[in-house]
């Protein structure tokens, strides 16, 4: 099963909820995380996975062998992201430019061209205490996200649970991320910043026909429109983690929740029961 | 005219409270929230919309059914898994137009995409240009640049002296497109061993487009022993951290009262916001090397 | 021999665009004569890559310099490699620059002299 952890707002807790919940599985049954979030990464802070493996984040670029290229210009034609330039006596790629479509190698009428591969990152992945681990990085300074956590998903395990760990937001990199997924946990915070963003957030998962819940994190400061909200929408509270000092000094120093208060693997242990029946009664209802 | 716009990295830093408070502390500017995916500025703000412009981002293929052959290719060639069984996913789409090219049957079109809208509006603190992105929508880099432009056609016809721009979180495309060009880049960071992580990342975005940065530290007392590590790195990479913010619920109550910090309190909070103002000014006053184009 | 110059507005009368890929009108002129056309820039619009296809069409306008405040690189390594001077830096008034183009006071850059994405922004 997949479950995915997404929020419109940034910094609600998904990185919290997410390396908890792997550790308080990971002595019950096969579990990988996979934390999607390639422009920031967190989880590895969390877990301290070893991470052995690594293979570069490649996006196919042209490359042009000008002895059989005769300038017909089709590539440049061809190319939505102005990534190849015709000049009068050579073809000019910029790699930075493209998104790897690979409609110019396809279309050249002289097979002038080959492609090669630009890395805009790293894949990397190992084992934490028995949680199987994957992320992406996108180097600094490149734009495009999307395809490094196509590769990172590409990792993804066929059997077990898997947990992904999504970056804020609700554009493409994120709809990218939470795709293909049983399941999807929305953190959110009781603000009114909260509650704005997890409309969104809730609005994307409704378009991609996947189910959610509510991980309500920070509760006791701010309002109760967030649980009005989910109330009218009827969208189920799986899980309230208080706002309390003592958990954000150990989130600060990079410990999980469910290592630092083990108390709180039962707690995820129960979300995940909880979701666990609401895929389940999802699919009995499709197959009805 | 000056134009400072606000990143962390990482999301949840505090970022939008503290543009709400700039806009309450500067006398001439305009505002503008570049964080397009989830804007929240709007909500502190209390914006009055007095322009709606639709947002055109790039394109997405479409198929006509009537004229499709069935034959598969257009699925074949798609990098992206964009189309299945005949029928385009559009939020998968990168509107390459690869498909379009090959269609032997020219059943395929590139239709240009609306993604969004953008607004300006006015509020108590001034003018506001903000945006709001379709779900699912890519080009929040575009949009990004447009609502700048216009924040920047703003300020230059009233003459003001500030763009006050609240940024996305991340160091990907939208935080390029609201970072290049602009005169300093204020990174709020907390410090968590998360925090810490993406500020080194951030601030690498800002060295990489040439962008002079400024520093403060929220909630700084969670962790003296990191706030006292990130000194330390801001010290070591020659950028000033301007100023430690205490942790304090005053964040989410001027919220809640739809209000700013800086007027919802006077306390420790809000003296470290004025300073951190302040520290600004002097750096994009007196910083004659920073790029002013 | 013609050159092309970033412009404000289609007139001889404007001021020089800062920008290269996201100027809003090129004028291409002969310094010579003075006899001119203007050409409307999609630049400003394209979604990427705005440099390289203002090149592209400043390239097949057949101009010989390219006179602009700021080039980013992806721009100026296609006009370079076509064989166009880019020279950066310049603004005020079309006219201005281009006497002083006929006095020699303008050095080519031989760099770009901004990031890439510079003129998404201005």
């Amino acid at each position: 099963m997949i479950i995915s952890i997404a929020s419109g707002k940034g910094g609600t807790g998904k990185t919290l909820v997410a390396t908890s919940l792997a550790v308080s599985l990971k002595n019950k049954q096969k579990v990988q995380l996979l934390d999607c979030d390639a422009e920031e990464p967190n989880d590895h802070i969390f877990l301290k996975p070893d991470l052995d493996n690594s293979e570069a984040a490649c996006i196919a670029v042209p490359e042009i062998d000008n002895e059989k290229c005769n300038l017909c210009g089709k590539c440049a034609e061809v190319c939505a992201f102005n990534a190849i330039a015709m000049l009068p006596q050579q073809p000019l790629v910029f790699t930075n430019l493209c998104h790897g479509c690979g409609a110019c190698s396809y279309l050249c009428p002289q097979k002038a061209i080959t492609e090669t591969k630009r890395g805009i990152g790293v894949v990397e992945w190992g084992q934490a205490g028995g949680i199987d681990f994957v992320h992406g990085k996108l180097d600094i300074g490149e734009a495009m996200a999307p395809p490094i956590i196509r590769q990172v998903k590409k990792h993804a395990a066929k059997d077990g649970v898997v947990i992904i760990d999504a970056p804020p937001g609700t554009s493409c990199p994120v709809v990218e991320t939470v795709k293909d997924s049983h399941f999807c946990l929305l953190v959110t915070e009781p603000t009114p910043f909260g509650l704005n963003d997890l409309m969104l957030a809730v609005e994307m998962v409704k378009d991609m026909g996947i189910a959610c819940g509510v991980v309500l994190n920070r509760a006791g400061n701010g309002d109760g429109k967030v649980l009005e909200y989910c109330q009218t929408q009827n969208i189920p509270i799986l899980l309230t983690i208080p706002l309390d000092t003592d958990i954000a000094r150990i989130y600060s120093r990079g410990i999980t929740l469910a290592e630092g208060y083990p108390q709180w693997q039962q707690d995820f242990s129960g979300l995940f029961n909880k979701i666990t029946e609401m895929v389940d009664e999802r699919n009995r209802c499709s197959e009805r | 005219m000056k134009e400072i716009v606000v990143l962390s990295g990482k999301g949840g830093t505090g970022k939008t409270s503290i543009v709400g408070s700039f806009a309450s502390l500067a006398e001439s500017k305009v505002l503008v929230d570049c964080d397009v995916d989830a804007a929240d500025l709007h909500l502190l703000l209390q914006p009055f919309i007095l322009q709606r412009n639709d947002f055109w981002g790039g394109k997405t293929a479409v198929i006509d059914k009537k004229l499709c052959m069935r034959c598969g290719l257009c699925q074949q060639v798609c990098r992206f898994n964009a189309i299945k069984s005949s029928t385009v996913n559009a939020a998968a789409c990168e509107g390459c137009g690869f498909c379009f090219h090959i269609c032997p049957a020219n059943a395929i079109s590139m239709q240009p995409n609306l993604s969004g809208e953008w607004f300006i509006s006015e509020t108590k603190y001034g003018q506001l240009v903000h945006a709001r992105l379709g779900i699912a929508q890519e080009n929040s880099g575009k949009l990004v640049a447009a609502i700048r432009k216009e924040a920047k056609t703003i300020a230059e016809a009233k003459k003001s002296d500030f763009i006050i721009s609240d940024g996305p979180p991340g160091i990907g495309c939208p935080v390029i497109s609201a970072l290049s060009g602009a005169d300093i880049a204020l990174l709020v960071t907390e410090p968590t061993l998360s925090g810490m992580h993406d500020l080194k990342r951030v601030l690498g975005v800002c060295q990489h487009f040439e962008v002079p940065a400024l520093v403060c530290i929220n909630k700084f007392d969670i962790n003296k022993d990191n706030s006292r590590k990130i000194r330390q790195y801001c010290l070591e990479q020659g950028v000033e951290v301007a100023a430690e913010i205490p942790f304090d619920n005053v964040f989410t109550e001027a919220m809640i009262n739809n209000s700013t910090v800086v007027e919802y309190c006077h306390n420790g909070v809000s003296r470290q916001i004025e300073r951190l103002w302040d520290a600004i000014l002097t750096k994009v006053r007196g910083d004659k090397s920073a790029p002013n184009q | 021999m013609k050159i092309a110059i970033t412009a404000s507005s289609p007139k001889l009368e404007a001021e020089v665009d800062p920008r290269f890929g996201r100027c809003q009108y090129f004028i291409i002129i002969d310094p010579e004569t003075m006899q001119f056309e203007s050409l409307e820039n999609a630049g400003p619009s394209a979604k990427e890559g705005a440099g390289v296809s203002t090149a592209q069409m400043i390239i097949a306008k057949g101009a010989s310099a390219v006179l602009t405040g700021n080039c980013g690189p992806n721009a100026h390594q296609a006009l370079s490699a076509a064989g166009i001077k880019v020279i950066t830096g310049v603004s005020g008034k079309i006219t201005d620059a281009v006497e002083n183009y006929k006095t020699g006071k303008f050095q080519p850059a031989d760099q770009p002299n901004v990031n890439a994405h510079s003129g998404m922004n201005k």
